[in-house]
């Protein structure tokens, strides 16, 4: 007769091996970033001359109609609602005065080809405060640090969903020590979200390169340091996804030129 | 040492007896209209499981005592009483399912009985982890929803904007008024995993399911601000899946609705 622990043999097994599988692929260095396989160190960096580089400035305007900006509802969080003195909107589409739009990723999509740049040491900061995200929009690169802050006497929890990166999910009481994070892969956008506040939306773009920004209140962008050379520039909206959203440039030694793009709802 | 074991099981016995009988307060508010027949099922419940527990206390201490360690005792092997055996549990069983079929009266009431048309209908969206509650607004009607159309901050339940019956619908996050003796005809759905509705005071819980509209109703018969919780561990932060639900008058009731109609 076999033995009950033969029986236990296969489920133990699996088990030890689906939990070393798993560990292999993440290590955690003493400051507990989470560092995960799969993506070779440039072996040349590219070094951007500052007497020959461009650089890229523009707005992102809007056209037709846009959805009506929804008052976010926290009165059922009193640690969240006491820390507004007025209400507080939606961030999904934000229109300025100047028909331009706040929260745009615009980024080189293509035209760096070949060249390798080097991973800021200094983290990207991604704080949460009145329970909401700040900032909104966040561009990082590839192994750069994020550091993760939560400034709110409540508790909240990061919720990552990338497609190409790893998620997780973790929860963060008031008080605790910042997180640092890090996304080895290129990716535009990863949404962050709290599942405890659901209108609490974030967004990461993550590129191997430095050349991204995000349009702020005058719907204005800034990308420089660029080498000369041709490029493809693209934009990226939460919500609006139809118009003029990608420009070719092309950039001479010091050159500094000037785009536009243009956004709508979709039909 | 038998004995001593025997009375500290008679003991334990009696101390639960004590805190279930006693008025202890360790029943939340009722409010709810059917409130009192849902206590009344569930004393019904505890009063007979409650006998079956002391019996078999009881007789446990008995035996306990009864078939001690005694010098020169012989060890008798029994194969039991089966005429005894089928006897408890056809008791057992007849008893339980008889205080289910009196149970099914309690929850037909709540889930199947015909609503009369005055009452206000919402709709209850269960979501990792939050409440989202919709009114159909001065038309009376839900609009259409499509799941593509949830966001988060915009859209939460997925209003579809080429409904006219959508355009005047009202949907709050983690907070539900209702008006005061008004019968509330309930409808309740999930976005992603099972959660379960559950508001104390209202003596009222119910699993919602996606892909699943479950009916449900009830009306509350007194003002004030009570506590709705999830009954079902849908994830980690399940224990902050917490809303509240705010009985007011008619009038309060229809200034709240239009204010929020604004957000």
């Amino acid at each position: 007769m076999m033995r009950l622990t033969n029986y236990l043999c296969l489920p133990v097994a699996l088990l030890a091996a689906l939990f070393a599988g798993a560990c292999g692929s993440v290590d955690i260095d003493e400051e507990g970033m989470d560092e995960v396989d799969g993506t070779e160190a440039p072996t040349v960096v590219t070094r951007v001359d500052p007497a020959t580089a461009a650089t890229v400035t523009g707005k992102v305007y809007f056209e037709g109609d846009l959805p009506r900006a929804r008052r976010l509802a926290m009165d059922a969080e009193p640690a969240c609602a006491g820390l507004h003195t007025g209400p507080v909107y939606s961030e999904v589409v934000v229109p300025n005065d100047n028909k331009t739009l706040q929260h745009v990723f615009v980024y080189v999509k293509e035209g760096l080809e070949g060249m390798m740049f080097e991973t800021p040491a200094a983290p990207a900061v991604l704080d949460q405060k009145g329970c909401i995200y700040l900032p909104h929009m966040l561009g990082v690169q590839v192994n750069q640090p994020v550091r993760i802050l939560n400034s709110d006497p409540t508790t909240h929890n990061v919720h990552p969903t990338p497609r190409n990166n790893r998620e997780w999910n973790e929860s963060m009481a008031p008080g605790i020590p910042p997180k640092m994070k890090k996304f080895p892969r290129e990716e535009v956008m990863i949404p962050v979200k709290c599942n405890v506040h659901p209108w609490m939306k974030s967004y990461i773009g993550v590129l191997s390169h430095p050349f991204f920004s995000v349009t702020g209140g005058d719907g204005s962008f800034e990308i420089t340091g660029l080498p000369p050379g041709e490029y493809t520039l693209e934009i990226w909206h939460e919500y609006l996804k139809e118009g003029v959203t990608t420009q070719k440039v092309t950039l001479a030694a010091s050159e500094s030129k000037s785009v536009e793009f243009t956004l709508k709802q979709a039909s | 040492m038998a004995l001593a074991l025997a009375i500290l099981i008679w003991a334990i016995v009696l101390a639960s007896v004590v805190l279930f009988t006693g008025e202890f307060g360790w029943f939340p508010p009722q409010i709810s209209a059917h409130g009192d027949a849902m206590d009344a099922q569930f004393n019904n419940t505890l009063v007979v499981v409650a006998i079956g527990f002391i019996l078999a206390q009881v007789a446990l201490g008995y035996y306990v005592w009864r078939y001690r360690d005694r010098a020169g005792g012989r060890v008798v092997y029994t194969h039991g009483n089966a005429k005894f055996e089928v006897a408890t549990v056809l008791i057992t069983a007849v008893t339980f399912v008889t205080l289910a079929i009196i149970g099914q009266r309690v929850w037909i009431d709540l889930h199947l009985e015909d609503m009369p048309e005055d009452a206000v209908q919402v709709e209850v969206t269960a979501q990792q982890f939050a409440w989202n509650f919709r009114y159909p607004g001065p038309d009376g009607q839900f609009g259409r929803t499509v799941p593509r159309l949830i966001n988060d901050q915009l859209n939460p339940v997925g209003l579809d904007s080429g409904d006219p019956a959508s355009k005047d619908d009202v949907v709050t996050l983690n907070r539900m008024a209702i008006p005061v003796n008004r019968d509330i005809r309930l409808t309740l759905r999930s976005k992603d995993v099972t959660h379960s509705f559950f508001v104390p005071a209202m003596r009222f819980k119910q699993d919602t399911t996606p892909g699943l509209a479950v009916p449900g109703h009830f009306k509350a018969l007194k003002t004030g601000e009570y506590e709705i919780a999830c009954a079902e561990l849908c994830g980690l932060q399940h224990y902050k899946m917490k809303g509240f639900l705010m009985v007011m008058s008619d009038q309060e009731f229809e200034a709240w609705l239009k204010e929020r109609a604004e957000f």
